[in-house]
């Protein structure tokens, strides 16, 4: 039910604002903008769809953010376990 | 709605008593009796409920009972084969392997209601050739004749027809099959959704195999001969309610060629072969865990899904497991015999998706395990309802 | 596919799956509450539980739209959809959900004519072709989906349909879980929060989760490493004392929501004075109806509608499930006479159910599975 999955918006159309095609994988639908007037998509900005409609622009510097944080989470655990690993040997 | 005026719901009063009655086998007390506190008792509980016998317990046949999954199995065992009961039945492979006069003839019949009648990829034609060929390739038979049997609403318009017969015919030859007998039946208008095809066939097992779904053992891979999924999601797509565009195609194809080159490579390594029809890849890895009392453990990240399916079944919340295909198969191959396999599917054209993508275990039985693609593990379970109405 | 894989990387799970593990203290039983369905659903799906150490517990909460509709309400919505010239639209995980006399799938193999949508849109659509028909929609679904209802009865009025309207099930999350906290059963230790609902209603309605009665919370995206991200969270803030209210999932979820959202439905909604949850009983200001201005598009002021309240079957559990207050298998009926095959409740209905989610992927214990797929 809250199931919701990002999209690239790939097309506006020009006789009604509150459409855009948005694409996922490859696969293409028409969903509804409108709950995103404030934000004026453009095509290459990403969205959250839920039933057909865009329920929120993907921040894509969060995102990067995000997944900077957790690479670096990767990173202090793979240090961790090299240092484990270390003091074994010896 | 207000809070005083208040019904019980019959059906679930029922069922309880019912369930209630099955597991104590005396007259039914109060559900509030003595109740298992341990999980693993409650576990065990619960797979006593699965191995008993089926029952239907509907008034009426849903799409569920055509869906391939659970409904269509109990509606198979509970009736059809309460009915007819014999040990050909019982086996319940996808064709009944005879034996007259001498000779090996495997024997299939399929019907096909697909809706919408063509679809990217192919048309009712296809399937209705491919679909039955297929059932018979799954024995290790050479196809060689086909039945076919229309049923027509009144109204369908003869171009529609004609284009089917074509495709049945161009089909036919690929597969190197003929069309020998057939019928012709017309309903009244509404009766009928523009056309419904009924192919049996019959091929000659020349090959001295033995395959069944009851012969895997643990140790076996389990090898899918390309990407699942593409039939289903271009038929639910092609239906236009969900107003979804996308290049998927159909895989609808015959498979008696990538069968015989992978039973020329590994003649005695082959245990059983299905193809993967309604209810998907998920279903048929249940039935053979099923049939054989074994485990499957399956790896996410080896099935082979084109992008497209993916997102599709992403957008729709649905499992591609579970999706149909109309030219995939499932083998199961003594692991050592594995490698050779695969090599010998991917050498032939429509095989060059093929891959591995579990073992069988011995432990737990009965079981499909999926592992995932982040490392967790869960059940893949017979699938329940319909997720998609009339595929094939 | 982007915005997802990433976040669903094994190798940053088995790092977060460390850092959860040292957070834990030693010997000391953690239970997290997450409220949605559509985390339980990735919980399960994904086999996340097996990256959490022996100490943290996750409990399933009554955030699955699905689960908490009343058998009552259900018959309600097949008399609609009984009626001459009806079509009922639904999303497809109401097809199997039973009411008092079955569901809409046995009403549809009995001549009902009840078809299953993506969106509301295509109920729009589908009014459009058929003029001489009715076309209703099942409109359920917490905050997350009240808002595309809402739009969908502004295209209707907009576009001058009169044959089209909904029955409008919408619930609010926030009842919910003040629900959940006022349980005298339940002792909790956070909330990883619905992280959809709060695309629309922000964060800062669960401050009173923090403030009042000392619990953190995290607003949690439903990606594998968002999960395991937010129960990271959550402990590190009952390590260091803290109890507030945080957002994991910053890459969607404003803080303030989405205004336009709340806008329509405010437009085109209003809340109920009561309501009935299914295992929770009845909660005041927890539901949304259609307001007056729109009656036109109420399915309930169009159709009679029979209002009567089914009773729960006394084996029935599915309240105690809801409220994480027992897990599925310690339900009577779980798994005998309560099946996916053969729903008694709405947990074994729904795909993102507790009880259809253990079930189907959680049955075994880690243990006999780990060796099964150890190869």
């Amino acid at each position: 039910m809250c199931l919701g999955i990002p999209g690239e918006v790939v097309e506006l159309y020009a006789d009604r604002a509150d459409l855009a095609m948005v694409d996922v994988s490859g696969v293409r639908r028409a969903i509804n903008i409108g709950l995103l007037e404030d934000e004026k998509i453009q095509p290459g900005d990403w969205v959250l769809i839920h039933v057909g409609f865009a329920l929120s622009k993907i921040d894509e510097e969060e995102a990067a953010a995000a997944l900077a944080f957790l690479q670096g989470i990767g990173q202090a655990y793979d240090e961790e376990l090299a240092a484990l690993a270390d003091s074994l040997i010896e | 709605m207000t809070p005083e005026q208040q019904v019980q719901a019959s059906w679930a009063e029922e069922a309880v008593r019912e369930a209630a009655l099955q597991e104590s086998g005396v007259a039914a007390g109060p559900v509030g009796r003595e109740h298992l506190t341990t999980e693993q008792q409650v576990l065990q509980r619960i797979d006593a409920a699965r191995q008993r016998k089926a029952r239907i317990k509907e008034e009426r046949i849903t799409l569920a009972h055509g869906a391939g999954g659970k409904a269509t199995h109990t509606l198979i065992d509970a009736l059809f084969l309460e009915a007819f009961r014999n040990p050909l039945l019982e086996a319940l492979e996808d064709q009944a392997v005879l034996s007259v006069g001498g000779a090996r003839i495997a024997f299939t019949t399929d019907s096909y209601v697909v809706s919408p009648i063509f679809f990217p990829g192919g048309d009712i034609g296809d399937l209705a050739v491919n679909g039955t060929v297929n059932d018979l390739a799954m024995s290790g038979a050479r196809p060689l004749y086909l039945s076919c049997g229309f049923i027509l609403e009144e109204g369908f318009p003869v171009a529609d027809l004609q284009r089917i017969a074509a495709s049945m015919a161009a089909a036919a030859e690929a597969a190197g099959v003929s069309i020998v007998t057939g019928d012709t039946k017309v309903v009244q208008k509404g009766k009928a959704d523009g056309c419904y095809v009924n192919t049996a066939g019959v091929g000659l097992l020349e090959r001295p195999v033995e395959l069944g779904a009851h012969r895997c053992r643990p140790g076996d891979a389990i090898i899918v001969s390309g990407p699942i999924g593409d039939h289903g999601v271009t038929i639910m797509l092609a239906r236009g309610e969900l107003e979804i565009e996308s290049d998927v195609t159909s895989d609808t194809a015959p498979l008696h060629g990538l069968v015989a080159a992978l039973l020329d490579a590994v003649p005695d390594g082959v245990r059983a072969m299905r193809d993967a029809t309604r209810g998907g890849v998920a279903t048929i890895l249940n039935e053979m865990a099923k049939a054989s009392n074994v485990a499957v453990i399956l790896e996410e990240d080896k099935v082979p899904v084109r992008p497209a399916v993916n997102g599709a079944c992403e957008i729709l919340g649905i499992d591609p497991l579970y999706v149909a295909c109309e030219g995939r198969f499932v083998a199961v191959v003594d692991g050592d015999a594995a490698a050779d396999a695969l090599a010998a599917l991917q050498g032939q054209p429509g095989g060059e998706g093929a891959a591995v993508v579990g073992r069988v275990k011995d432990d737990p039985p009965g079981l499909v395990l999926l592992k995932t693609g982040f490392g967790g593990t869960r059940i893949v379970d017979m699938l329940v309802g319909d997720p998609l109405p009339r595929i094939c | 596919m982007r915005f997802v894989d990433e976040f669903r990387d094994a190798e940053k799970a088995r790092a977060l799956s460390a850092k959860i593990a040292s957070l834990c203290e030693p010997g000391r039983q953690y239970k997290f509450m997450e409220v949605c369905g559509g985390h339980t659903h990735t919980i399960y799906k994904h086999g996340l539980e097996d990256y959490l150490p022996e100490g943290v517990s996750l409990v399933h909460g009554p955030g699955c739209p699905v689960c908490v509709i009343p058998m009552g309400r259900l018959d309600d919505a097949i008399a609609i959809a009984e009626q001459p010239d009806v079509i009922m639209t639904t999303f497809g995980d109401m097809m199997r959900v039973p009411g008092g006399r079955g569901s809409f799938f046995d009403s549809k193999a009995a001549g009902a004519d009840i078809r299953m949508v993506y969106s509301p849109l295509d109920s729009l659509k589908i009014a459009k072709q058929n003029p001489d028909k009715h076309v209703v929609f099942m409109a359920i679904g917490f905050e997350t989906t009240a808002p595309s209802t809402a739009m969908t009865v502004l295209r209707a009025k907009a576009d001058g349909l009169d044959n089209f309207s909904i029955f409008c099930n919408h619930v609010t999350i926030i009842p919910a879980i003040k629900a959940i906290l006022d349980s005298p059963d339940l002792r909790l230790d956070g909330f990883l929060g619905p992280g959809h609902v709060s695309t629309v209603i922000g964060c800062r309605p669960y401050e009173f989760i923090s403030a009042v009665h000392r619990k953190p919370l995290v607003c949690a995206g439903f990606e594998p490493l968002d999960i395991l991200q937010s129960v990271a969270m959550l402990l590190e803030q009952l390590a260091d004392g803290r109890t507030e209210v945080e957002n994991q999932y910053t890459r969607v979820v404003p803080w303030d929501g989405n205004r336009k959202a709340l806008q329509v439905i405010n437009e085109v909604m209003e809340l109920r004075p009561y309501f009935e949850w299914r295992g929770l009983g009845f909660i005041s200001h927890s539901a949304l109806k259609v307001r007056d201005e729109y009656a036109g598009f109420d399915a309930e002021k169009i159709f009679p509608v029979p209002g009567v309240r089914v009773a729960d079957p006394k084996a029935c559990q599915c309240g105690e499930v809801l409220k994480g207050v027992i897990k599925p298998w310690e339900c009577k009926v779980f798994g005998t006479a309560c099946t996916p095959e053969t729903p008694i409740g709405t947990c074994m209905v729904s795909s993102e159910g507790a009880c259809a989610a253990y079930y189907n992927f959680g049955r075994f214990t880690r243990e006999r599975v780990q060796v099964a797929i150890r190869s």
